[in-house]
């Protein structure tokens, strides 16, 4: 545990002495969602009716782009191969890995998300629904991200594969969470998408890093 | 009594055993298909509602049906080849893909063109429909996964993780249609109740499913072979074999004097 944490504290100070990283994700999140009204149509009861899916889309998209951050430089200067060999175990760096990455990334969306579902019409019920939505699901997330980035570390074309092979396994995650949101909005129950999306942060949670530990060691040797 | 299991490693002895196997895996293909061909295009009846179009059934069933057991033996061949070190494992699972990622794809096209006539519509975003879709994607990612590596070695072991990760969405895809209520149909064949589907059609279907198994394990030994002749090639018997037949024999015979 306490090695859980020098390891997550070392990420963070890495990610914020370069705070590009750091706003990047944000950036582009609120910048896609801005393209949304421009594009569909400037109406109210339009706006509301496509926010859940916007938030939950754009969100999933600012996520897989902070992935690199976390795991390419680290792999290209040699230190994730050092890390491993120090002893410590895989799951543990990919555990840490994943809690900064969340703690850089994921949070900032969780707390932006209200202002974006202002801006797209979500009343406020809504709107804090899908913040608990995303506050389940974007771990989950980062947690899934893991994985493919392990796999795809060191490849020539690792950032177009890295979306091919992560996409598909968010599907479930996006599906509930905006499913979560719209219920909200409609005044509809939502418990059952939230026990959903809490189910599968604890087995993301579980199994991702045994995964993501194993593809990791693969691609180092 | 594991001396099979380890023999099930050596390239060449799979080498060996397939060309024994093939021309009996083609020939019943080929009987399988012609009699379930001719059952389910002549002889099944039409159904009540849907008419003629109810024959596509034969193969739309088949290929779905495929889609998730190719996607399984992928995983658990890639997961043997982690686990045991198996060679000839990660050449299965990575034979596997290509041919799964057909049999999804002719599922999806099929159900498309099922669809039309008896939905009104040649897609919805249905439970089961997106979760075969995401099936497709898995394949495609697989695949993309093990062209990407330089080393055959590290691109086996990256793409069996892949395998087994994605097998998360097989339940998805088969229990689908009983978690959410969607314009899919639940299942009709079952192996602990009695099937909702008239014998007629029973039959026929059945032996469908039997021949697109028959036909899968024939395409998949013909690749198996394929690409252990790929990777092998630096290895003796493999030379052996390609520069003459005559060779190959005589040299068998010589280590067996000794």
């Amino acid at each position: 545990m306490k090695k859980i944490g020098s390891l997550v504290s070392r990420e963070l100070s890495v990610v914020f002495r370069s705070q590009s990283e750091f706003i990047y994700p944000v950036a582009f999140f609120v910048m896609v969602t801005t393209m949304f009204p421009l594009a569909v149509s400037p109406e109210p009861t339009q706006l509301a009716f496509i926010a859940p899916g916007v938030i939950w889309v754009a969100s999933l998209l600012s996520l897989l782009l902070s992935l690199h951050a976390f795991y390419q430089a680290d792999f290209d200067d040699g230190s994730l191969e050092q890390l491993l060999l120090s002893g410590v175990s895989g799951y543990s760096i990919v555990l840490s890995k994943v809690v900064a990455n969340w703690i850089v990334t994921g949070l900032p969306l969780v707390l932006v998300a209200p202002v974006i579902g202002i801006l797209l019409n979500l009343d406020t019920h809504a709107n804090l629904v899908a913040m608990l939505a995303l506050l389940l699901g974007t771990p989950s997330l980062c947690f899934i991200g893991a994985i493919g980035m392990s796999l795809t570390l060191g490849l020539r074309n690792g950032g177009v594969l890295l979306t091919l092979l992560v996409l598909p396994l968010f599907i479930p995650i996006l599906i509930f969470g905006a499913a979560t949101v719209e219920a909200a909005s409609m005044g509809r129950p939502y418990i059952g998408q939230v026990a959903v999306l809490a189910a599968a942060l604890i087995l993301s949670g579980f199994f991702a890093p045994f995964a993501a530990s194993a593809a990791m060691k693969i691609s180092i040797d | 009594m594991w001396t099979w299991f380890y023999q099930l490693a050596s390239p060449k002895w799979f080498y060996e055993i397939s060309r024994k196997l093939l021309p009996w895996f083609t020939g019943t293909t080929l009987i399988l298909f012609l009699a379930g061909l001719t059952l389910g295009l002549l002889f099944s009846p039409a159904d009540y509602q849907q008419g003629n179009t109810v024959r596509i059934m034969y193969i739309h069933v088949p290929a779905a049906y495929l889609s998730m057991m190719v996607y399984v033996i992928m995983a658990v061949a890639g997961a043997i080849g982690l686990v045991w070190k198996i060679k000839v494992a990660h050449i299965v699972s990575v034979s596997c893909a290509p041919v799964g990622a057909m049999f999804t794809a002719l599922a999806l096209l099929t159900g498309a063109i099922w669809g039309k006539p008896t939905w009104g519509t040649y897609w919805v975003w249905d439970a089961r429909l997106t979760s075969e879709l995401i099936l497709l994607f898995l394949y495609l990612g697989f695949m993309a996964l093990h062209s990407a590596f330089d080393d055959k070695k590290s691109a086996d072991k990256a793409s069996a993780v892949l395998a087994i990760v994605g097998v998360v969405n097989i339940p998805i895809i088969h229990f689908s249609v009983e978690w959410w209520n969607t314009l899919h149909q639940g299942a009709s064949l079952s192996k602990f109740e009695k099937p909702s589907i008239e014998a007629a059609m029973l039959y026929p279907l059945l032996i469908m499913i039997f021949a697109f198994k028959f036909y899968f394990f024939t395409v998949l030994m013909h690749r198996v072979r394929t690409e252990i002749l790929l990777r092998e090639k630096q290895a003796k018997w493999v030379k052996a074999m390609i520069t003459g037949e005559t060779a190959y024999s005589a040299s068998e015979n010589t280590t067996e004097a000794k």
